[in-house]
This record gives C-alpha cells, sequence and structure tokens, in this order.
C-alpha cells in the first residue's frame, strides 16, 4: 500500500487512509522525508480523515513522520482527527498526537502559511509569483 | 438459542481471529467494531472496544508470535439483556516476566508508545492478564454496556 504524495508549491500533501503495515509505514515516512529535503518543503499536510481507529502504534507512526518532517526543517500540521479518535487516544491515557493539528486540510494548510510567514520564509510567495 | 431471541437478524455474538500477520490487526479491529455496534453499544464504547482490540492483536502478532483474539456477549442469563462485551487475547508466546512492568505507563520493549496494555486497561472496565513465561499470555477485558 503506497501512500501518494502530493505536491502543491512548496507544501506536500499527504492522506493516510488505511492502518499501515510496518514496511508500509517506513517506505511512507522514507518517501516523504526524501521529497521533502528534494524540494526543500516548508511544510506537510498529513491528512488523517479517513481514519476512525488510531492504536497506539498509528500514532506513533503518524507522530514520528510529523517530527522526522520538522528535524528537517519544514512544519509539519496533522488534518482531521476525528472526534472518536480524539476521545480514545485521550482516554487511552496520553496526549498521543504531539503535533499541531486542524479541523481539515484547509485548515491545516491555512496554519502551514501563516506559520511559514512569521518565520520569514518568502521562498513560498516567490514561488506563487513565478 | 440465547442470541435468537436477543436479535432476529442472528447477527453473531462472538468474534474469533486469528492474529498471524499485519492484515490481521486490522481485522480483528473492524470485527470488534462490528460487534460492539452489533451489541448496541454507544459510538463511543465501540470506538474504544475497537481501539483496544488493534492494540490487543498487536501485541499478540508483535510480542506473543501470533495468536488469537476472541469477543464475545456477556448475557443476563435471566432476561437475556446483554450485559457487556469480553475480549479475550492468547498467545503462546514467550509470555510476560514482568507483568506489573508491561503495565506500566510509558514503558515498552517493542514499537509502540508504550501505552499498549495500559492504553486497554484504561478503554475498558474490567482487565485481567495472566502469563507463564515460557508458555504464553491471555489478557482478558470487560466493557459493560
Amino acid at each position: 500500500m503506497k501512500i501518494p504524495i502530493l505536491r502543491l508549491e512548496r507544501i506536500l500533501l499527504v492522506s493516510i487512509q488505511v492502518d499501515l503495515t510496518d514496511n508500509d509505514a517506513m517506505q511512507f515516512q522514507s518517501d516523504l522525508v526524501e521529497q521533502v529535503a528534494e524540494i526543500e518543503a516548508l511544510g506537510v499536510a498529513i491528512d488523517i480523515t479517513a481514519l476512525d481507529v488510531v492504536d497506539s502504534y498509528m500514532a506513533r507512526v503518524i507522530n514520528d513522520t510529523a517530527s522526522m518532517v520538522r528535524l528537517l526543517g519544514a512544519e509539519s500540521v496533522i488534518c482531521g482527527v476525528q472526534p472518536f479518535v480524539a476521545l480514545t487516544l485521550v482516554e487511552m491515557g496520553r496526549d498521543l498526537l504531539g503535533a499541531d493539528c486542524a479541523f481539515n486540510l484547509g485548515q491545516g494548510l491555512e496554519i502551514l502559511r501563516t506559520r511559514i510567514a512569521t518565520r520569514g520564509d518568502t521562498r513560498l510567495s516567490e514561488d506563487e509569483n513565478v | 438459542m440465547t442470541s435468537a431471541s436477543f436479535q432476529p437478524q442472528q447477527r453473531p455474538h462472538h468474534i474469533d481471529v486469528a492474529v498471524n500477520a499485519e492484515a490481521d490487526i486490522q481485522a480483528a479491529c473492524r470485527a470488534a467494531r462490528q460487534l460492539a455496534e452489533t451489541l448496541e453499544f454507544s459510538r463511543t464504547a465501540a470506538y474504544h472496544i475497537a481501539t483496544a482490540a488493534s492494540e490487543l492483536a498487536a501485541n499478540l502478532l508483535f510480542h506473543g508470535g501470533g495468536g488469537w483474539l476472541h469477543a464475545h456477549a456477556l448475557f443476563d442469563p435471566q432476561t437475556q439483556e446483554v450485559l457487556g462485551l469480553e475480549v479475550l487475547a492468547l498467545d503462546h508466546g514467550p509470555g510476560i516476566a514482568d507483568i506489573a512492568l508491561a503495565l506500566t505507563e510509558g514503558y515498552s520493549t517493542g514499537k509502540g508508545l508504550g501505552c499498549g496494555l495500559p492504553g486497554v486497561k484504561r478503554l475498558m472496565d474490567e482487565f485481567m492478564i495472566e502469563s507463564t513465561v515460557g508458555d504464553g499470555t491471555c489478557v482478558k477485558a470487560i466493557k459493560w454496556r
């Protein structure tokens, strides 16, 4: 199960729609970090709207992915955490998703853009003018 | 017999999933959620049960070397009313030497967040674990309706 990585200017979009096996997760993470490094992405939005059950393993994969992206220097945001996922994750005893979250992809992109702008990275707007 | 009077559609009131591959974890999770919905648990409870089943199935595979996830309804013997749902996870793996440690928040030997078993304990109402080193592990958890 390969997760497609979509490019929107200098922002990458990924949508996780099924539980990932160990191998899938590793493949996905290496694909993503490679592409982030390659295009020097400014931000990554990880959409998990389609996941209605997130166990501690999946939560860790999502968390790790967001951290890897941040380590490279890009902003990351997790979009579309379902209400029952939030309920269950917190009940499990931990704020598993340490990354920033947004209701949906649209809001996620807005957050990314604002954050990229505040850190003084103008490359995004430069790209848009090209 | 008991189930027939409870629900005319005759949907099963128990599930058995062999967990021997990563894909089975998702299957176990889905089956547990369906069962919880069949038994008319609240949506929140159904998601808690599904997540607990997913954690237990992952444990079966990654720590127990594969095993069985079984879940069934608990009925009131008199009224046939559904009282709860019991989930059992059985494996013949290496066993857990220190159960208290395995139940400690943040402790992990594998690739989780270290909140698998304690997470299940929080998500479900009753939680029991029996393990013999070299013989296997049995985890039993109940969610009351």
